[in-house]
């Protein structure tokens, strides 16, 4: 298996023209920092998915500083730009919550193909890669054919799917699927949801239902909840974070769809507000197309040549 | 989710009154926003850019019409501009002259093709096709079988694919044969999510399309896809030449900037949304609609409109005169509330009203509407004097009244309570801006319900 760094590399390299990646084209050939210069900064950032009140946020902190003459090099600016969206992302990280009795419960949530169902698979290879025992849930009963695309996943990792008929109550799987885990003693219970709009106030509250049957068959359950988000998500994505927090109590985010030419630029305004880390990106169809999100690495990858 | 247009409309356009023609830059603060607005909705930056050029052009110089705030102009020409540019009329879908008809839904990974290619067999087959679908996405585990329960559900046929037909075209030719055999005249073919990037599954795409030559190839898009919309789309536009795009997901709160974008890039009618989940989600795409909600203001012009309509001029403008130099007289406020019934239901104007300012709390307002010709009886009641000036109104006038219009003395003593209250309200606005601005938009009462 590529190293990490090249499979990132790799990734990213659909992504030629990346966020800092344009950022320093802007930049180049400018001898001076002026207005020109920082309006075309603004619009590399939106361009990226920032949103126009980050962008001006950020833009507004690093004017202050050319105002006051600290800045005077237009590749200082990069350097900083680099810095303040490094801090925002590195504030967020932490530790992933592990139960003390296992299994880990990780529920994966999100809009309608944002790639849930292909997130949980991939996270499947993943944990048993790391010597994990896993199980799969498949507690979206709702979408045709969902059930059938997760036991494919389980096939192809040689997971267990708890399942029941589609149609089935999502938490009455969840309760299975626990009651599974701690029979069989499993390491890690991946469940995954329907996709659902965070409009839709019935469907959010039965995501909070799903946490409180997982609570009762495991205390502390779901331990982590992961909103999957596709990298090409506008500004409706933050209120989409809002949103599943608010019912599903989300705990990370995954950035799916990354090897596209989509930035995904909003988890930056998503982390600043929600201060949620991101937990892995997507960057392909296969198995091991999921690897986790380094800020520090992520950014340099897009900085390099 | 976001302050709404008109919130903002309102803040920059306190220093915009009485007006005459829009300028450069009386309009500049006004632009700005609406630029704003449209980034937040996902339009791109490029595509933003030359529409707020366009309407620059388009407004600058113009008149300000009496009956529009020039807050009010400019959005209105935004609007139009908008609407123009996502197409005025609801596009159709082209059939073969030779059936089978083949229509191919292409487009990202998890944009919706499935789900729409069953919703667009069942639109077809409502008004009289016979459609088969197919789906060749090979690659996505499960897909095929998703659509086949999608088309069970809808008891229409699907080509499932024989145990020869591995490759998309194999599948799709197999299924054409299918539809000729069966006298089906229309194939949906459901292609594979797929990057616009990728190399080899884009050519796939070419393939199928020199091969199966569709009249539709429709591109499926999430309304919640931000800036790279133009890059997606552009791609799939210039290998395959889409006809048609259908904007999913729309029954969120994604304010689907990205129409706009894909429509200027690629120049390609927006044909249909998708509202749900369900097979019948499937609505007709109307640009006004969409244009409201990318720049996020509601209904507020259609509401400026049926006010338009529904006001005599002259008297909305004797009417403004009096609110403002405080002779507005009982007579006034009944001649006010009857133009007001003419506007249709009350409740159904509150909600086409923005949710700004001071209006905000209209919204919680209670509206009895019976209330309303109650207090059209008592003021009738009146002598003309007494309607002249109120202070006339004593106890055995009160009295008087209340038997006459067949209501109580509380019912009058309220009346003109309000009435009191609403002259009290006027004054206080004439000099600010709520007084200029409720003139402009010619609103033909003040607030008769409230107290």
């Amino acid at each position: 298996m590529p190293s990490l760094l090249d499979r990132l590399k790799q990734g990213i390299q659909k992504t030629r023209t990346g966020l800092v990646t344009k950022v320093e084209d802007v930049l180049l050939g400018k001898k001076e920092i002026d207005a020109d210069l920082l309006e075309e900064l603004e619009y590399t950032l939106i361009g990226a998915d920032v949103g126009v009140r980050t962008a001006n946020d950020i833009l507004e902190s690093i004017r202050q500083r050319v105002e006051r003459h600290l800045v005077n090099d237009p590749a200082e600016l990069r350097q900083l730009i680099r810095e303040h969206l490094l801090g925002v992302l590195e504030a967020c990280e932490r530790p992933l919550a592990v139960a003390k009795d296992p299994p880990t419960v990780i529920m994966m949530v999100g809009v309608n193909g944002s790639g849930k169902t292909t997130t949980t698979g991939k996270l499947a290879a993943r944990f048993k890669a790391d010597g994990k025992s896993v199980l799969l849930c498949a507690a979206d009963t709702f979408r045709a054919a969902a059930i059938e695309q997760l036991e494919v996943w389980g096939q192809r990792t040689s997971t267990d799917t708890i399942r029941q008929a589609q149609g089935a109550d999502p938490s009455a799987v969840i309760f299975d699927a626990l009651q599974s885990s701690r029979a069989r003693k499993v390491d890690v219970l991946l469940v995954d949801t329907a996709g659902r709009l965070h409009t839709k106030s019935n469907l959010m509250s039965e995501l909070e239902k799903m946490r409180r049957t997982a609570a009762r068959v495991v205390p502390g359950a779901p331990h982590e909840v992961w909103l999957v988000l596709d990298a090409t998500t506008g500004q409706n994505g933050l209120e989409q974070a809002r949103k599943f927090t608010e019912s599903a109590g989300v705990t990370g985010l995954i950035l799916t769809k990354l090897d596209g030419t989509a930035k995904g630029g909003i988890v930056v305004a998503i982390s600043r507000e929600l201060n949620l880390p991101i937990r892995y990106i997507g960057v392909g169809e296969q198995a091991d197309d999921l690897l986790p999100f380094e800020p520090d690495k992520f950014i340099s990858s897009l900085f390099e040549t | 989710m976001f302050d709404s247009l008109s919130d903002k409309l309102q803040r920059v356009f306190k220093n915009l009154r009485g007006e005459g023609k829009l300028t450069a830059e009386n309009m500049d603060a006004a632009l700005k926003e609406i630029r704003v607005a449209l980034l937040e909705a996902d339009v791109h930056f490029k595509v933003a850019k030359a529409f707020m050029e366009g309407v620059r052009a388009k407004a600058m110089g113009q008149e300000v019409l009496t009956s529009f705030s020039p807050a009010q102009q400019v959005v209105k020409i935004v609007k139009d501009e908008l609407i123009t540019l996502l197409g005025t009329h609801a596009a159709r879908l082209r059939t073969a002259n030779q059936p089978p008809t083949v229509m191919m839904i292409v487009g990202l990974q998890g944009s919706g093709k499935t789900t729409s290619t069953a919703k667009l067999a069942r639109h077809l087959s409502k008004s009289g096709h016979r459609p088969m679908m197919v789906s060749v996405d090979v690659y996505r585990p499960a897909a095929r079988h998703q659509l086949s329960v999608l088309a069970k559900d809808l008891s229409l046929p699907v080509h499932e694919g024989t145990p020869e037909e591995k490759t998309p075209l194999e599948l799709a030719r197999g299924a054409r044969r299918d539809a000729e055999q069966t006298g089906r005249d229309l194939v949906l073919v459901d292609t594979a999510g797929r990057l616009h990037i990728d190399e080899q599954l884009m050519t796939e795409l070419q393939e199928l399309k020199a091969n199966l030559n569709p009249t539709e190839i429709l591109f499926v898009a999430d309304a919640m896809t931000g800036q790279d919309a133009v890059k997606s789309a552009e791609e799939f536009h210039k290998r395959l030449g889409i006809t048609g795009v259908i904007l999913t997901k729309m029954d969120g709160d994604a304010r689907g900037g990205a129409a706009l974008s894909i429509r200027h890039i690629t120049g390609q009618p927006l044909k249909f949304i998708g509202t749900g989940e369900k097979a019948d989600a499937l609505e007709a795409f109307h640009p006004d609609r969409v244009a409201s909600r990318i720049l996020g203001m509601g209904d507020v012009l259609s509401f400026i409109e049926k006010v338009e309509q529904a006001v005599d001029q002259k008297q909305a403008e004797v009417m403004q005169r009096k609110m403002l130099e405080d002779e507005f007289t009982l007579e006034d406020f009944r001649d006010q509330l009857k133009q007001l019934r003419k506007l249709g239901s009350l409740e159904s104007l509150l909600g086409m009203m923005p949710q700004i300012g001071p209006l905000k709390e209209l919204k919680s307002a209670k509206v009895d509407e019976k209330e309303l010709t109650r207090v059209v009886a008592i003021i009738d009641s009146m002598t003309p004097k007494e309607r002249d000036n109120h202070m006339l109104i004593n106890g055995s006038r009160r009295r008087r009244i209340a038997r006459g219009s067949g209501t109580s003395v509380q019912d009058v003593n309220n009346l003109l309570k309000q009435y009191g209250q609403a002259r009290k309200m006027m004054k206080s606005m004439s000099g600010g801006l709520l007084g200029k601005k409720m003139g402009k938009m010619k609103l033909p009462f003040p607030n008769p319900f409230g107290g």
